[in-house]
C-alpha cells in the first residue's frame, strides 16, 4: 500500500500549475511581439519603464522581501552603475556592456563594504544606516568635479544607431528589447534562487535569525549574500537608464524618490513574493506616467502624497500586497492532500 | 570517552549567577535529563553549549572540540541541535519548508532536502501536515516540528529545551515515545524536563540544578533519593 510518505515524496519540488506556467509563457510571448504592432513611443517608454522598475523592485524584494532586511538607500546602487558606464564610456571609450558589468562588479563590492559593518547591527539600524549612505553618495557625486559634479555629464552622440555603444536614435524597440531581456533573465534567476539552498536559508534569516543559527547557517554571511545579489540586480538598470536618456547626474542618478519608489511598487504588490514587485510597477508606473501628462511636471509633491496614502492602506488593509487577491492556489506549490 | 563534557562553566547576569560552576560528562548515545526548579539556570546552560550566551568562565568541549564562546550556527555545524523553550518556528513557511532548511545543514539540492525532510516529518508522526503553515500548528505540532528540524541536520548531539512543557496531557505518552525513537536511532540526548515521571522513565543519567549551580548528578534511582534534590525541586513542585 502506498503510505503517505510515499506519495509526499512524489510530489513536484516547486510550483508546476499549468495554469501559471501557460500564463508566463503566453505573457512572455506578448511582450516579445508588442512592438511588432508598432505601438507609439509613449507605449513603448512606458513598458521600458515598467521592466526597468520591475526589476529594481525586485532587487528591493530580495533583500526586504527575502532577507528581512530594509534597505532605504537602495537607489546608491542604481547610481553606481549609471555612474560607472557612463564615465567608462565618456573619459575611456569603453562599451556600455562592458560598463554594465563593472558596475555590477563595483555595486557587489560597496554592498560588501556597507554589509559587513551594517548587516551585523539590527534592522533599525540597517534601515536608517543606509538611508544615511543613500544621500551621501547623492552629495559626493555632487560635488565630484571629475564626474561633472553637480551638472552630471553627457554621454555624446554616435552618428548612427550602436549596438556596441548601446544607443539608439530611430526607434525605442532595442532599447525596449534590452529592458525586457534583463527583466526575463533577472526574474528567472531570482525564482531560481528564492527555489534554493540559499533562498531558503535567506527566509530563515528572515523569519527568525536565532532559530536559523540553530540550523548551522551563518547570518551575517547570508545577509551579505543577499545585499550583494541585491545590488548586482539594481546597478545594470542604471546603466542601461543612461543610455537611454543619454545623461547622468546626481540629482536624477541618485535620487531618493528611486529608492522609495521600489519600497512602494514592491509592497503594494507583494513583499517577499517573487511577482510582488511586478504587480506594483505595473500599476504604479502607468498611474505615475499618465499623471505627468495631465498634472504637466513630475507630478510634483501630490503623487508623493498619493504614494504615502496607498502605502498606509496597503499596510492596514492588505499586508500581504495586491498579488494575494490572486487565488491561493496559482501562488503556490501544488499540494495533493 | 564522553561526546560532550562541561568543565566550570559559568554565566552571570548583572548580580544574578544564573550558572556557577557547573561540571558534567555526556556519553554517546545516552539521554541526560536535566531537572530543576524555574530560574535554576537550565536554559542558560543550553545557551551556553550553544554559544547562544556567552560563558564568562569555564569550558565546553564537544566531541573534541572546543567550542566555548563559538558561534551557534559553527556549533550546529559540528553537530549540536537543539530546540527551544520559547518556541522558534519559521512562522510563514510550511512545516515542511521548516524542515527543509534544517536539512540544508547537510544537502545542497532541493530535492534531496525535500525528500530527506519528509522522512523526518513522518518519523515525527507529522507527515500530514507538511504543507501547514507553522503558525497554524498546535503547540504539541510545533514542538515536534522544531524537534524535526534540528534532527534534519544530523545532530549527534540533541538539546531538547521542555519539549512536554505547555502540551496537552494526551500527546506527552506521543512525545517521550518520539524521544525514545530518537535516542534509537543513535542521537546522544540532552533533555530539560519539568515532569518528573518523564524524566525517570527516559533518563540514563540525570543532572540537577538550582539558584544556577549543580546540586546532584547521577542515575535516576539515586537522584530520587538524593536529599538536596527533593528539597530544591521534588517536595516543592507538583509532581503531575
Ligand atoms: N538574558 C538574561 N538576562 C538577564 N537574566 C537572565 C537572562 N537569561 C536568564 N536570566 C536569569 O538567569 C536565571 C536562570 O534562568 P534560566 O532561563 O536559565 O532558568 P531555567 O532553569 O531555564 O528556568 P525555567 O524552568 O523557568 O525555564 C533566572 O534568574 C533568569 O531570570
Ligand atoms: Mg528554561
Amino acid at each position: 500500500m502506498e503510505t503517505v510518505l510515499d506519495h509526499a515524496r512524489q510530489e513536484p519540488v516547486w510550483n508546476t500549475n499549468k495554469k501559471v506556467i501557460v500564463a508566463l509563457v503566453a505573457l512572455t510571448l506578448g511582450l516579445i511581439v508588442f512592438p511588432l504592432f508598432g505601438p507609439s513611443p509613449f507605449y513603448l517608454h512606458l513598458m521600458i519603464l515598467i521592466f526597468m522598475y520591475a526589476v529594481m523592485s525586485q532587487s528591493w524584494n530580495v533583500i526586504a522581501g527575502l532577507s528581512g532586511q530594509i534597505s532605504l538607500g537602495h537607489g546608491a546602487f542604481f547610481g553606481i552603475g549609471a555612474y560607472t558606464s557612463s564615465v567608462l564610456y565618456v573619459q575611456y571609450g569603453i562599451t556600455p556592456w562592458l560598463g554594465i558589468l563593472l558596475g555590477m562588479v563595483f555595486a557587489a563590492l560597496v554592498a560588501i563594504a556597507i554589509g559587513i559593518p551594517m548587516l551585523r547591527l539590527s534592522g533599525h539600524y540597517f534601515a536608517i544606516a543606509t538611508l544615511l549612505i543613500g544621500i551621501s553618495f547623492q552629495v559626493v557625486f555632487q560635488r565630484w568635479e571629475m564626474v561633472g559634479a553637480a551638472s552630471g555629464l553627457w554621454i555624446p552622440l554616435t552618428e548612427e544607431s550602436s549596438w556596441l555603444a548601446l544607443q539608439f536614435h530611430d526607434s525605442k524597440a532595442p532599447y525596449y528589447y534590452i529592458f525586457l531581456a534583463f527583466f526575463a533573465v533577472t526574474y528567472l534567476l531570482v525564482w531560481r534562487l528564492s527555489n534554493s539552498k540559499i533562498g531558503f536559508r535567506l527566509r530563515a534569516v528572515r523569519d527568525d535569525y536565532q532559530a536559523a543559527s540553530s540550523l548551522g547557517i551563518d547570518v551575517s554571511r547570508y545577509k551579505i549574500i543577499a545585499y550583494v545579489i541585491s545590488a548586482i540586480i539594481m546597478a545594470p538598470m542604471g546603466s542601461l537608464f543612461a543610455q537611454y536618456i543619454l545623461i547622468v547626474d546626481p540629482d536624477r542618478m541618485f535620487n531618493l524618490e528611486i529608492s522609495i519608489l521600489v519600497l512602494l511598487m514592491t509592497v503594494l504588490g507583494g513583499i517577499g513574493n517573487i511577482w510582488g514587485p511586478l504587480v506594483g510597477v505595473a500599476i504604479l508606473i502607468p498611474i505615475s506616467e499618465y499623471t505627468r501628462i495631465y498634472l504637466g511636471g513630475t507630478g510634483g509633491a501630490v503623487d508623493l502624497i498619493f504614494y504615502g496614502l496607498i502605502l498606509m492602506l496597503i499596510c492596514v488593509f492588505r499586508p500581504a500586497g495586491l498579488i494575494s487577491f490572486l487565488p491561493k492556489h496559482l501562488l503556490e506549490r501544488e499540494k495533493h492532500r | 570517552m564522553s561526546i560532550l563534557s562541561v568543565e566550570n562553566l559559568g554565566k552571570s547576569f548583572g548580580g544574578i549567577r544564573a550558572n556557577h560552576d557547573i561540571s558534567f560528562d555526556i556519553s554517546p548515545g545516552e539521554i541526560l535529563g536535566i531537572i530543576g526548579p524555574n530560574g535554576a539556570g537550565k536554559s542558560t546552560l543550553f545557551d551556553l553549549i550553544t554559544g547562544y550566551t556567552r560563558a564568562d568562565t569555564g569550558k565546553v568541549i564537544f566531541d573534541g572540540n572546543d567550542i566555548t564562546r563559538m558561534r551557534p550556527d559553527r556549533i550546529s555545524n559540528l553537530g549540536i541541535g537543539r530546540t527551544f523553550q520559547k518556541l522558534k518556528p519559521f512562522a510563514d513557511l510550511t512545516l515542511l519548508e521548516n524542515v527543509m532548511i534544517g536539512s540544508f545543514a547537510r544537502e545542497n539540492n532541493i530535492k534531496d532536502a525535500r525528500d530527506k525532510a519528509l522522512e523526518i516529518i513522518d518519523f515525527v508522526d507529522l507527515i500530514e501536515k507538511r504543507h501547514h503553515f507553522a503558525r497554524e500548528l498546535s503547540t504539541g505540532q510545533r514542538k515536534r516540528l522544531e524537534l524535526a528540524r534540528a534532527m534534519a541536520t544530523e545532530p549527534k548531539l540533541l538539546l531538547m529545551d521542555e519539549v512536554t512543557g505547555g502540551v496537552d496531557q494526551k500527546t506527552i505518552p506521543g512525545l517521550v515515545a518520539l524521544i525514545q525513537k530518537m535516542k534509537a536511532s543513535g542521537v546522544t540526548i540532552a533533555t530539560i524536563e519539568h515532569n518528573i515521571n518523564i524524566i525517570m522513565e527516559v533518563s540514563d543519567h540525570i543532572l540537577a540544578l538550582d539558584q544556577g549551580q549543580r546540586i546532584a548528578f547521577g542515575r535516576p534511582r539515586d537522584i530520587q533519593n538524593n536529599e538536596k534534590v527533593i528539597d530544591a525541586y521534588l517536595g516543592t513542585v507538583d509532581v503531575a
